[in-house]
């Protein structure tokens, strides 16, 4: 390209010289695209002070971390850098600060570990957001359960509701996966002719409130075909996971058309096992800050009950 | 003007050809799917075909046709459609955002059916904003730009067309195909194999087009904005095909498997991902910024040398940074590095460009302060420049891990979609709806003025309140207390965003109402349209006749 001045583009033929942008005070460089002109200002140096720093930092953090590919390997970088290692390590770091107060868990002995305030005051909060994590989804905020799902902060419990029944169903689950998992069906009784569903489900939802009649067809249907899971007069308490039908809790409702359905159809509901999700030692926190739940919970049915925003931490702690 | 008044006889029977033979693919399509979604965008494509032959050859006869003097003017009527398109695209594809933001904050805000569930609708606001909206004003400001910056004629009539029409069509085909549940779980790249192949087919003629026009031009040297518009066909077209291969499930099935597994899909994934930021996002936008803003401003591009760094610094960096996506992930750790590093030295280039694009309202800035649509064009430039440099600040690893997975990152992105592209969009709107249907100002001048206080209010609500909640989510996710546990369960950190994605709707809906608003005075000024005819505003020389 000539360097002669007067053979530019836009450039004067006698002096070379071109427009010249008031503005500025800088020629432009004699492009013109349909009333588009250009500036011929001088590179900026800020942009290549900048460029030039920016390739330093690069090329640092090459020197330094693993960066260029070579074939099958690659450039390891001074600090030997392993993305892997680092993140196992800061979680090993995290594991033994955990250990304190985590490792005394492993030894379930929940009365000596509830009376120690000082490990309360670490492992209940704890808890509570390993509960958040990973029970609130079905359980509720503050275990308030929901149509479907139990209710944690009432004093009826299914299984057991000291800590190590629920270090049990926490470690097997109910109906779920694990070889020793706790079992328990509600059958469906949908062989039943269709009056004989009727009566009984007027008759189990009139338990509650002592108003079934104890010399109706029901009663007899009842003996026949309830007892032998939910005991006499459907009190429950088999430890089987057959619910007491005499009293208030409810998971799927007792009123005439939820106990219809659940007879139709029967009922197996899961609870997952956890023991390959979170340690023993972490189970037995939950099974403790379970256990330590407000008994406050009014057992008026499932329909009723809303999960509660309110976390239950500060009242366990 | 009917459209098929700018059309030759031989013109419309080649369009009624094209249209008959989108028709017998539509009903291929159809009879070979049977049923679901391809057999229903085998329906589409048949009754648009129809339409179409139905349109042309009902005209074949009745209009005169253009008379070689077309030669002498600019082909616009292709560039008018397009912004049409970006208009409806616009309230489409804003309103579905708007929707999807109130639902974070009230999940029951849409009907209890699986189409429009939040999962199906979220890509139909993406691909409606980034492809319907951007990529309509994309090809429409193109077309207009590169005729005006060659000095020349569009090379042919019919191509533009088969561009504008097929790409719609691809538009749709994506957007019902996702309500109806069909996605292929590639972000920004849901559609299915047969829409994928036909974007091959749309964008191919679109680069042949374009070539071709600029191998036209009447002027030396190829301007700024189509290195630009160059490098965002050609990259896209390369970025489409190398991200889509896959293997249909059988013929007649709008399902298939990608040829591409494990890491190496996620890093195909996301080069691909990056770079539609980079080349759809960004190179074809800066294009329409090099071309409006200098016009609007009427003052020269301030540095032609800065202009050059920039280019190759963008098209050059941007190609390596998409792993910035991948950090802390299975990708090893030098490619981690390496899309860290290249995302910093990007800075430059972008800075460059927006650098360039402030100096150059040098002398102009009373034009900024009275012109809302300069000021657009202005707010775009800044937007820019905020945007590029939050991007390679969040590409350095260590702040990545606090940023990624959390709102910051939707922040990031709607700095740069709503602040800078949207903004630099609807710049170019106000300057060429006027232009294009032959008037002096918009029907309603002030309606600029409150879009452009609407359109920044709601930037600024959104991103900030974005901000806050990703720094905060970032935060609650990391805390660990004295005894090595997690301070905070995921539930409380979704507790905590209640009020930002409740802000952040707020935000949404004033952009959505200045894109509204936009409509509408587009709408008014198009049915006021006049017969101003820019006499300056020709090819410098005929074409010799055909």
């Amino acid at each position: 390209m000539s360097t002669d001045p007067k053979t530019l583009p836009g450039a004067d033929p006698h002096t070379g010289n071109r427009e010249i942008d008031p503005v500025t005070g800088y020629d432009t460089t004699g492009h013109d695209w349909g009333g588009i002109k250009e500036l011929n200002t001088p590179f900026p140096k800020v942009a290549l002070v900048a460029l030039v720093l920016t390739v330093i930092y690069s090329v640092i953090a090459w020197i330094l971390l693993p960066a260029w590919p070579l074939g099958r390997e690659y450039t390891r970088g001074i600090l030997g850098l392993d993305q892997q290692e680092m993140a196992e390590r800061r979680l090993r770091d995290l594991v033994a600060l955990r250990e304190d107060w985590l490792g005394r868990f492993e030894n379930p002995d929940f009365t000596a570990l509830s009376e120690d305030a000082d490990l309360m005051a670490i492992a209940m909060p704890a808890a509570d957001r390993l509960y958040q994590d990973n029970c609130s989804a079905c359980h509720g905020r503050a275990g308030s359960g929901g149509p479907g799902y139990p209710v944690l902060h009432d004093t009826y419990w299914l299984w057991g509701g000291a800590p190590e029944d629920i270090a049990m169903t926490l470690q097997v689950g109910i109906n779920a996966a694990h070889p020793d998992t706790r079992w328990a069906q509600m059958p469906a009784f949908d062989w039943m002719e269709d009056d004989e569903l009727s009566k009984l489900s007027d008759y189990v939802a009139a338990m509650p409130s002592g108003e079934a009649d104890p010399d109706s067809e029901a009663s007899t249907l009842f003996a026949e075909n309830c007892v032998a899971c939910h005991s006499e007069g459907g009190a429950g308490g088999l430890m089987n996971g057959a619910p007491s039908l005499v009293d208030d809790a409810v998971i799927y409702g007792q009123d005439t058309e939820s106990v219809m359905a659940t007879l139709r159809n029967g009922r197996q509901g899961v609870m997952p096992y956890w023991s390959e999700r979170v340690s023993d030692a972490e189970i037995n926190a939950l099974s403790l800050y379970v256990s330590r739940l407000p008994d406050d919970g009014a057992a008026d049915g499932a329909e009723t009950v809303q999960a509660s925003d309110e976390s239950p931490a500060e009242a366990t702690q | 003007m009917a459209v098929t008044a700018t059309l030759t006889s031989t013109e419309r029977q080649i369009g009624i050809a094209i249209s008959a033979g989108l028709a017998i693919l539509g009903l291929a399509m159809a009879a070979v799917a049977k049923t679901g979604p391809m057999a229903l965008h085998g329906g589409m494509a048949l009754v648009l075909g129809i339409a179409l032959v139905f349109y042309l050859g009902g005209a074949l006869y009745d209009h005169p046709e253009p008379t070689n003097r077309r030669h002498a003017e600019y082909y616009d009527a292709p560039t008018r459609f397009g912004i049409v398109m970006t208009l409806i695209w616009a309230v489409a594809g804003m309103g579905v955002g708007v929707w999807l933001a109130a639902l974070m904050y009230w999940p029951e805000a849409t009907p209890a059916v699986p189409w429009t569930s939040y999962g199906r609708l979220r890509p139909v606001h993406t691909s409606g904003v980034i492809f319907g909206f951007g990529g309509n004003a994309l090809i429409a400001t193109s077309f207009y730009v590169l005729q005006r910056t060659s000095r020349t004629r569009l090379a042919d009539a019919v191509s533009p067309w088969f561009v504008l029409i097929g790409f719609n069509l691809f538009c749709l085909w994506a957007a019902t195909g996702y309500v109806m549940g069909q996605t292929q779980s590639k972000e920004y790249a849901e559609p299915e194999w047969y829409a994928d192949l036909w974007l091959v087919l749309v964008w191919v003629t679109y680069f042949v087009v374009y070539i071709r026009t600029l191998a036209r031009r009447a002027e030396p040297h190829i301007y700024v904005a189509n290195w630009y518009y160059m490098a965002f066909i050609l990259v896209v077209a390369m970025l489409h095909i190398v991200n889509n291969l896959a293997l249909p499930v059988t013929w007649g099935a709008g399902e298939s498997f990608t040829i591409w597994s494990g890491v190496q899909d996620a890093m195909i994934q996301w080069w691909y991902g990056h770079n539609a930021v980079a080349f759809f996002l960004t190179a074809g936008f800066l294009g329409m910024l090099y071309y409006f803003l200098p016009v609007r401003a009427q003052r020269p591009i301030w540095s032609y040398r800065l202009s050059i760094l920039s280019f190759w610094g963008i098209v050059f960096f941007y190609m390596w940074a998409g792993s910035h996506h991948l950090h802390y992930t299975a990708l090893p750790y030098w490619v981690q590095t390496l899309g860290m590093t290249f995302s910093v030295m990007l800075l430059v280039p972008s800075w460059a460009s927006a650098g360039n694009a402030i100096a150059t309202l040098n002398g102009a800035w009373d034009k900024v302060r009275d012109d809302a649509t300069l000021r657009f064009m202005f707010v775009a430039a800044v937007f820019y420049g905020l945007s590029t440099f939050e991007g390679s600040f969040l590409a350095i690893r260590p702040i990545n891990s606090l940023s990624h997975f959390t709102d910051w990152t939707v922040g990031h992105v709607h700095s740069g979609t709503l602040g800078w592209v949207a903004m630099i969009v609807f710049g170019a709107i106000y300057s060429l709806v006027p232009k294009l249907w032959g008037r002096d100002d918009m029907a309603w001048p002030k309606a600029v003025e409150w879009h452009f206080w609407l359109a920044i209010a709601g930037t600024l609500i959104y991103v900030v309140s974005l901000w806050n909640a990703g720094i905060t989510q970032g935060l609650m996710w990391r805390a660990y207390d004295e005894g090595g546990a997690l301070s905070y369960s995921f539930i409380e950190s979704v507790e905590a965003m209640l009020p930002y994605y409740a802000a952040r709707t707020l935000g949404g809906g004033l952009f959505l109402a200045g894109a509204f608003l936009c409509t509408v005075n587009c709408r008014a000024t198009m049915r006021a349209a006049g017969d101003r005819v820019d006499e300056a505003d020709r090819p410098l020389a005929t074409q010799p006749a055909e």
